[in-house]
């Protein structure tokens, strides 16, 4: 939209709360993802990355806050004006959410044949460079029923880039890919930002992987940002929390022991309540 | 202890006014929201064809069944009185008021009601629907939509379907096989069998059915938890409503439009 010369954050969260019935999931989240860069979301599973995605998103509602997307507040917009800001967004779910009754190319066709009334030659055309960026063009035949986990993702992440979107985010686009998927995901992940000038916004907790290629990253746990900054930033973070879950430490801040009630109790052992959880 | 029941009473009626008022809200969303014709038609007769005229060898079947006994059935029981000849009315009116909408509506709901449950509790489940929200789809018009106005359009022609086939069969049954003179068993049922009474009344019958049947599997799938349990829960929580609705509002259609002495 604006000049590449833009520097304004193109998202802007701001004393975000948001509660699932009980559960306060987000407790004044406050964070700027940069125009153009890669920024990562880390976090322990459970301190709901992908709600953030959605809030983005715009398909839950924070309690309260603001969410401004490209200039404009999300959980404040009309279905209508949603719908359309949408269309600068794509999204890469987690299971790859392929229609399973479309094939391969016309999963990627998808998202053109309902927003632009291009010519089918056209579409084909587009759909075939997006499939080739990913590398699977000679893939277009198939149904999502046979595809790799890999390579749903590839396709998943062409049919998210078809309509040449400004923001992508990724949902845990590393989950249980093995190293040559991964290898090629974080080189796509790379290729497009750089070659498409995207912003993205990728929510994992794999550490190393995401360190490794982001411009920016953010640490989430317990409803808030724990840390923030530039990877080599964060890596010499002083908080102790943040070396716990770069470095995967088994116990630190963030207990090994779920809340128990006494050991003691539990065993029968009255004596020894007073000693916790041991 | 008391006044716990009491409380779980009361969230157990706060829960069902709160679904209703859900599937309330999501009807208008599906119903308010007018997709371009060129779009939408294509959907439509997609569903149309895969909950409509798949459902036709079921409904086919068991309308000639259905009918075949009640020939069997009225003759046995109209002959006591020397009155078979009366079995074409018989078999007429007990299709086209009674059994043509009901059990083509529980048939519809065990064979496409519960599968379109499970296809769009998998589809929310797998997160397409939210991938289609993702790319600014709306799936309430993309996906509910075609597939609750196909359940509409379905089951008063599938009654109907079934309504023939069964008249057909309790011909087959009672003029072939036992012998009812032919004249009198076609002639009774043009004499008595009213369109306005009796064929209207049907057909207005299997509208509510298909709506209701329709209206209960595309929320059921839309709402589930999506979990395969989830998906389980649901699949059975449609057939179980969309039956329990049928024969309640069975009852009332039937007080209201023929309860008149």
């Amino acid at each position: 939209m604006e000049t590449g010369m833009d520097t304004s954050p193109y998202i802007e969260l701001r004393d975000v709360v948001f509660t699932r019935g009980d559960r306060r999931i987000f407790d004044g989240v406050s964070l700027n993802i940069p125009r153009g860069k890669i920024t990562a979301i880390m976090g322990p599973s459970g301190t709901g990355k992908t709600t953030l995605l959605r809030l983005i998103g715009g398909q839950l509602r924070p309690d309260s806050g603001t969410i401004t997307v490209a200039g404009e507040n999300v959980p404040r917009l009309k279905r209508k004006a949603l719908y359309r800001l949408r269309e600068k967004m794509g999204m890469l779910f987690q299971s790859g959410a392929l229609f399973t009754d479309l094939s391969v190319f016309e999963n990627v066709a998808f998202p053109l044949r309902v927003h632009t009334s291009l010519p089918e030659d056209m579409i084909r055309d587009i759909v075939l460079m997006k499939l080739e960026a990913v590398g699977l063009r000679g893939a277009r035949e198939l149904m999502p029923a046979e595809l790799s986990g890999g390579m749903t993702r590839r396709v998943a992440l062409a049919r998210a880039i078809a309509l040449d979107p400004e923001l992508i985010m990724y949902d845990e686009p590393f989950t249980g890919q093995d190293p040559i998927a991964m290898g090629v995901l974080i080189k796509l992940i790379r290729d497009l930002n750089s070659s498409m000038g995207l912003t993205s916004v990728m929510v994992s907790h794999d550490v190393q992987e995401s360190l490794s290629i982001c411009h920016y990253a953010c640490i989430i746990a317990d409803g808030q940002v724990i840390g923030d900054g530039k990877p080599e930033e964060l890596k010499a973070h002083p908080s102790e929390r943040v070396q716990q879950f770069l470095h995967g430490h088994p116990d630190g801040p963030v207990p090994f022991h779920y809340p128990a009630a006494d050991a003691g109790r539990d065993w029968g052992i009255a004596g020894r309540a007073a000693d916790g959880n041991g | 202890m008391v006044t716990d029941k009491l409380a779980a009473f009361g969230r157990l009626g706060l829960d069902i006014i709160a679904s209703l008022g859900r599937s309330g809200r999501f009807l208008a969303g599906v119903l308010g929201g007018v997709s371009k014709p060129s779009v939408a038609f294509p959907l439509l007769l997609k569903q149309l064809y895969s909950i409509g005229v798949l459902s036709l060898a079921i409904i086919v079947v068991s309308g000639l069944f259905i009918g075949m006994v009640l020939g069997l059935q009225g003759y046995t029981i109209l002959s006591d009185y020397g009155s078979e000849a009366a079995i074409g009315q018989m078999i007429a009116l007990t299709l086209v008021r009674e059994l043509g909408p009901v059990v083509t509506a529980l048939l519809f709901a065990g064979r496409a009601g519960s599968a379109l449950t499970a296809e769009i509790g998998l589809m929310k489940t797998t997160e397409q629907l939210s991938s289609m929200e993702m790319m600014g789809v709306d799936p309430l018009r993309r996906v509910i939509a075609p597939r609750l106005w196909a359940g509409f359009i379905a089951v008063p022609v599938l009654a109907a379907v079934f309504s023939v086939v069964g008249i057909w069969g309790g011909m087959l049954v009672g003029v072939e096989w036992l012998g009812v003179f032919e004249g009198s068993f076609w002639g009774n049922m043009q004499s008595s069998v009213s369109f306005t009474n009796d064929v209207l009344n049907g057909v207005i019958k299997s509208v509510v059915f298909g709506f209701v049947c329709t209206w209960i599997a595309v929320y059921q799938g839309y709402d589930c938890v999506p979990t395969s349990a989830g998906i389980s829960s649901a699949t059975t929580k449609t057939v179980v409503y969309s039956s329990l609705a049928v024969l309640g509002l069975d009852f009332v259609l039937t007080a209201v439009m023929f309860g008149d002495f």
